[in-house]
């Protein structure tokens, strides 16, 4: 699943271990849901939309709507 | 909540630290153990129904490690480290099941000799390092949690 974590990271200027302190989980975490190789639970994915804000839709891209837009 | 302590450079979760502490005691009990009841049988110093307390005593630390690792997952609170552990168990477990499926074939074909059963444990514990290797070569590493 895709997400705009590493970019709304950056924007904040943190690295990937003050977002993991953030979150409360290791930094291999947050690297593997930067790189798409781990999809985060839904508690996971709600506690990272609070941290940013935003809703989870603005930072996650549903995997449906994303094939849906490549046909 | 994920608690970090740091051991060197490798930072560990509370509940991988707790893992460690257990089954290093856990260890250090089965070595105890096992050179009791070895020395005690060779010695002929047990004997009757007490012999199979004893010679089941080195098989309880053993029960012990992979009641720890039931417990570990449990207490792990990152969901991520979580699943790259259960996929090394999975690994170990598969690897473990495999090898023993077709020894036992082998074995009763009368090609291969016997082996004890317990050799299994040793075979997971094997493929908890398999585990591992397959967790880094296709998505990452559970060891720094």
């Amino acid at each position: 699943m895709e997400n705009r974590l590493r970019v709304l990271r950056a924007e904040r200027s943190w690295s990937q271990q003050d977002l993991a302190e953030r979150l409360e989980v290791s930094r291999q975490s947050v690297n593997a849901i930067e790189t798409g190789k781990y999809d985060p639970s839904l508690p996971l994915a709600f506690r990272i939309a609070e941290l940013f804000d935003r809703p989870i839709e603005e930072i996650f891209t549903s995997p449906s709507r994303h094939s849906s837009k490549a046909i | 909540m994920q608690s970090l302590t740091s051991f060197g450079s490798v930072r560990l979760s509370r509940a991988r630290h707790k893992y460690n502490r257990r089954v290093l005691w856990l260890s250090l009990l089965y070595a105890v153990f096992l050179l009791g009841s070895v020395y005690g049988f060779k010695h002929q110093l047990i004997g009757g129904a007490f012999g199979y307390l004893v010679a089941l005593l080195p098989a309880l630390p053993i029960i012990g490690i992979f009641a720890a690792m039931g417990r570990y997952l449990i207490e792990e609170q990152d969901e991520y480290v979580r699943m790259l552990m259960v996929r090394q168990t999975l690994w170990a477990s598969g690897f473990a099941l495999s090898v023993a499926t077709a020894w036992g074939f082998l074995e009763s074909f009368d090609l291969v000799q016997h082996i004890e059963p317990y050799w299994i444990a040793v075979l997971w514990f094997g493929g908890l390092g398999l585990g591992a290797c397959m967790n880094k070569l296709t998505i990452g590493r559970a060891e720094a949690a």
